[in-house]
């Protein structure tokens, strides 16, 4: 058994800095469980968020070696032994202590979105073929990395103007469920800010789910979104129809 | 937004270069702009025999009684405005010539006004699915394109060039297949396929061009290639740099 | 009151965010109730999220047979006759309808060809009943849930732990805690409060359980007066993963076995047909496990110490798109691909049968105004908890807690608050910061767990649990010497020296009740009294505090009425 140096940040949002810890490997030991032993050996006030140790919940997100991971599905034996490993706390949101962020934004943006409601009349019957891209979806564990890695939120701090991926999969969801009656293309397209998305498919690439975020969630959304925003024949389509059945 | 700013000098430790990924497409994409732009303003040896380079089809006013210039100025207009609006392509040029961002989690430069998606001109970016239905004109004429390459003075016959462009017929095809906007139009808008008129079939298309869409990237690469070099054997055979070998 | 603390006052609030919670909560919302939950993590990360196999309710959508007698029968049946038989009848008439309401508010279960929620078999169930969403039912579950609730309109207390219920009188007045995040205190006023804080598995080191599975809702209850029973029954399931050592303990769904996996132990037998030739691997838990730990025990296991689980035989797109978190896990975690071959598995802590003693009906504890519903409330599962019944429980018993709940903060007035109580709540929660170089909190866990795994385990004996009650009894001393540092300033450390308080409580009366029950019944076995005693089955054990003593008697259980004892006769010759 061998040791490996973990660089871990500590401290708060005004001051802080990285720290050394010596940990010893396991096989098979993800960063998790040696930050667990920074925890119970080394560092007994070190501030880390988790939960499920199993990938299931998304609570344990970090920086590790600059990519946002998951530290409980990381393996430590997936980095060179003779170099430290550094990890730091989600950029994207305000640090409270050590890898522990204050995410409260996400939840403030999930408000916004309308939840399920049934068409009016609906038969409570649903076929596979229309809920597999829906499930997709469904299996956000909300660890918040794509938000996290969403340059929109990282680098240009859109967060009042723009949902972020993890809301754009959750549209998604609903505005795919088969038997949901609410349009919600206007909410993306202004409080949500879907045009502010340039595809660039870094949440794709950090989901722990792995989710096809930007090809099934956020194109087809943008898809959405030009049809009743930006295509004049569709429009056009509209307003005959409009013109034809007089609005309820 | 307050984070753990100036203490992260270890920001970049362990992560790999983020110019790996931005350089073979800053070359590729340069490389071919160069070649077509060339090509598109030489004007001369766009066919032999029975072949049409594809940058000049749909042949148009080919002996300047309209327009003075090449005639590939004409229509270049259509696949380059289905390339520029790509999904994909968009992802590939926001990384590697807006830096918007140049990677995953690496830090933009800062202090530039981002609006995304939202404005002028990059809110045409709407306009995909416009170029896609331009496009299935020019996919017509490229297919009536390739199987003239098989038609000789002499009748039926196979040459060098009649596979080469079928080949980039083919490559070409699979790009327009794979598609984000045709995969919308086709059965993606629909949100329960089974309640839609004709929902089995429109959800099978949707499911075939869903597995196509998957490799979008790979087919935006090889159709680009493709089409160059196409071209390219075109103008070697009509130069007489080369003698097009007849196999059949 | 004092304006000395951040105070915030609810008609309801309900103390974990969990499926029970959230279902209690969104229910007592529906009855107009102002309600609060707090949570001791962030809301959606509860252990509900890693519930995998399903929700259990005889819908009958893929066998026609079943109906909710069949449920019953199956839950008396697999808890071995103590279950309360007005949970057990409840829970089964209940949950088809909870089902379809999680349908109606936007849940996505996986369909049949006709579209109906797909149902599949599972351990110890007589049709295929789990209403299911691949193997991560509990997601689909508690995001639904979260969803249904923040829309109505609930205040989330996120990363907020009770330390203390608050009393006036006899009736309860509100709670006690901190927040995790700055370390400050805070009080909540409440007429009623709803416990639904789940298990205690952190007792032990080899638990699917996460870090809040402390036994915070047990142990509050217990120090407000309320009874606790069947404390006992700790179901250990029976796969876990056992390598690589960080993961040890990880769930592997039953819903593997569900689909067809197969369990082997080292030479290749299939060893169940010795324990169950009938059901096999879909024996129920307590037979399963105890069958991988004998194996294992006499020197028929794996490499690691457990047995092999083979899904393998069936097509590898099928295992992917059934189990695909599975797949995953074991791919990522233990470079293992399921579809290719064995994985390797054995028993690991899980869920609490027992818990506060609540009434069937209302989920009202003996303290009025106190509730429980869900894995800290007992009575429904009796000795041994069926897969998939755990989910519908929650949902059953959540909704009847916030309705009761609710119904219970209109009749009564406003409560007044203890500023003594507060104030010792306060002081006990800084005692540790003012000790130097006192005991370590981690240390204090992983001797305690220590403790648990060796002598409070699958098989236990006299000479065992005395021990153990003895080390208990040191772990509590040396926990009273338990010193901090750091700030409280999120400050784990100092949480889990917190946690460790509640987890004391309950092992003790985990192990005071086992060392009672001299026979061996569901989950628990004991080796020097390896059989059913007949009289022991009519009765459950209950812990109250008398005069700051943890006091143990036996209650006998309630008698079943002629017309659902008539459903039981006809099998009960196969059961035990």
């Amino acid at each position: 058994m061998s040791d490996a140096t973990l660089k871990i940040f500590r401290g708060t949002r005004e001051i802080g800095a990285t720290v050394d810890y010596r940990v010893p490997i396991a096989p098979g030991m993800v960063v998790l469980d040696a930050l667990h032993y920074v925890q119970s050996h080394l560092a007994p006030d070190l501030a880390v968020r988790w939960n499920c140790k199993a990938g299931k919940c998304g609570s344990c997100s970090a920086e590790v070696n600059g990519r946002p991971r998951l530290t409980c599905k990381t393996r430590m034996d997936t980095f060179p032994q003779d170099k430290p490993i550094t990890i730091l706390p989600m950029k994207s949101f305000p640090v409270i202590k050590d890898l522990v962020t204050d995410v409260s934004w996400n939840y403030k943006v999930n408000k916004k979105i309308p939840p399920f409601q049934p068409r009016a009349g609906v038969e409570w019957r649903m076929y596979q073929e229309d809920i597999d891209r829906v499930q997709e979806f469904r299996k956000c564990i909300e660890c918040f990395l794509c938000q996290n890695v969403c340059h929109v939120l990282r680098d240009h701090d859109k967060q009042e103007q723009f949902g972020g991926p993890r809301f754009f999969v959750r549209v998604a969801g609903l505005e795919m469920h088969p038997l949901d009656g609410l349009q919600r293309t206007g909410l993306l397209k202004t409080e949500l800010g879907i045009g502010l998305c340039n595809i660039t498919k870094c949440c794709t690439e950090v989901c722990p789910e792995d989710i096809h975020i930007t090809d099934n969630a956020i194109i087809p959304l943008k898809e959405r979104v030009v049809d009743d925003f930006y295509d004049p024949l569709l429009g056009l389509v509209r307003k005959i129809r409009n013109a034809k059945e007089p609005a309820k | 937004m307050a984070s753990a700013g100036d203490t992260r000098l270890g920001r970049a430790a362990g992560q790999p270069a983020w110019w790996l990924q931005v350089v073979p497409v800053i070359l590729g994409l340069g490389a071919f702009a160069v070649y077509a732009t060339l090509r598109a303003f030489e004007g001369a040896y766009f066919q032999w025999g029975p072949y049409l380079s594809p940058f000049y089809s749909p042949l148009i006013d080919v002996h300047h009684k309209y327009w003075p210039f090449s005639p590939a100025l004409l229509i270049l207009g259509g696949p380059l405005g289905f390339r520029v609006t790509c999904y994909y392509y968009r992802k590939a040029y926001y990384r590697a010539f807006f830096f918007d961002p140049p990677a995953c989690a690496v830090t933009e430069k800062s202090g530039r006004v981002y609006r995304g998606e939202t404005r002028f001109p990059l809110i045409l970016q709407n306009a995909h699915r416009y170029f896609l239905y331009l496009a299935v004109i020019f996919m017509a004429f490229l297919w009536h394109d390739a199987v003239r390459g098989f038609l000789f003075n002499d009748g039926f016959g196979v040459g060098v060039g009649s596979i080469v462009l079928l080949a980039n017929v083919s490559l070409l095809s699979l790009y327009f297949l794979s598609c984000h906007s045709l995969r919308h139009l086709v059965g993606g808008k629909l949100d329960c396929f089974s309640c839609a008129v004709a929902g089995r079939a429109r959800h099978q298309a949707w499911s075939w061009l869903g597995a196509l869409n998957e490799q979008h990237m790979l087919f935006a690469w090889i159709s680009l290639f493709g089409v160059g070099l196409a071209d390219f054997y075109v103008r070697l055979v009509s130069s007489g740099a080369i003698r097009d070998l007849r196999l059949l | 009151m004092n304006g000395k603390y951040e105070t915030h006052e609810h008609d309801v609030l309900v103390i974990g965010a969990g499926g029970a919670g959230l279902r209690a909560a969104i229910e007592a919302l529906a009855q107009g109730a102002s309600v609060g939950v707090v949570c001791k993590s962030l809301l959606g990360k509860a252990h509900t999220v890693m519930a995998e196999g399903g929700i259990a309710a005889a819908m009958a959508n893929v066998d026609e047979a079943d109906d909710w007698r069949a449920h019953f029968r199956d839950t008396i049946r697999g808890g071995k006759f103590l279950n309360n038989w007005r949970m057990a009848q409840i829970h089964a008439q209940e949950s088809s309808e909870r089902v379809r309401e999680l349908e109606q508010w936007g849940a996505l279960f996986d369909r049949t060809k006709d579209g109906r929620i797909l149902q599949r078999a599972f351990g110890g169930h007589t049709f295929k009943r789990l209403c299911h969403v691949g193997d991560r039912t509990g997601l689909e579950m508690i995001r639904t849930l979260q969803d249904r609730g923040v829309q109505m309109g609930f205040d989330v207390y996120m990363e907020c732990a009770i330390t203390r219920l608050l009393k006036d009188g006899d009736r309860l007045a509100g709670a006690f805690g901190y927040w995790r995040e700055n370390g400050r205190f805070v009080v909540f006023k409440a007429k009623s409060v709803v416990l639904a804080t789940g298990g205690i598995g952190k007792a032990w080191p080899i638990t699917s359980n996460s870090w809040e599975y402390t036994g915070d809702g047990m142990a509050l209850a217990y120090d407000a007066g309320a009874e606790l029973m069947d404390m006992e029954f700790v179901q250990f399931h029976p796969t876990g993963m056992v390598w690589p050592p960080g993961v040890q303990g990880i769930l592997v769904t039953e819903a593997v076995r569900g689909e067809g996996g197969i369990l082997r132990n080292k030479t290749g037998e299939r060893f169940m047909e010795r324990y169950d030739p009938k059901r096999m691997e879909l024996s129920t838990r307590d037979v399963v496990a105890r069958a991988i730990y004998t194996e294992v025990r006499e020197g028929r296991g794996t490499e690691h110490g457990g047995a092999y689980l083979d899904i393998s035989q069936k097509p590898a797109e099928y295992v992917k798109r059934k189990l695909p978190s599975m797949y995953h896990q074991f791919l990522e975690l233990a470079d293992v691909d399921i579809t290719k071959g064995p994985m390797e598995v054995g028993p690991t802590c899980h869920y609490m049968m027992g818990g506060v003693k609540v009434e069937a009906d209302t989920a009202a504890s003996t303290v009025p105004g106190l509730f429980a519903a869900g894995e800290v409330a007992a009575g429904l599962h009796g000795a041994n908890r069926l897969g998939g019944n755990s989910l519908s429980d929650l949902l059953v018993f959540g909704r009847r807690a916030g309705l009761v709940a609710a119904q219970h903060a209109k009749a009564t007035v406003a409560p007044s608050l203890d500023p003594g109580q507060i104030d010792s709540a306060e002081r006990a929660m800084l005692a540790p910061f003012e000790r130097k170089e006192g005991e370590s909190p981690y240390a204090l866990h992983s001797d305690l767990q220590e403790n648990m795994q060796k002598l409070v385990g699958i098989f236990r004996t006299e000479e065992d649990l005395r021990q153990a009650l003895t080390k208990i009894e040191e772990l509590k001393e040396r926990s009273q010497r338990m010193s901090v540092s750091g700030s409280r300033m999120f400050n784990p450390g100092w949480h889990l020296g917190r946690d460790l308080e509640s987890m004391l409580t309950v092992v003790e009366a985990v192990t005071r009740s086992a060392l009672a029950r001299q026979e061996s019944r569901g989950a628990h076995s004991r080796i020097d009294y390896p059989d059913l005693d007949l009289s022991w089955g009519k009765q459950n054990n209950v812990i109250a505090r008398k005069n700051e003593r943890m006091e143990l008697r036996q209650v006998p259980i309630p008698d079943m009425p002629e017309d659902l004892q008539v459903l039981l006769t006809e099998e009960k010759g196969s059961a035990a």
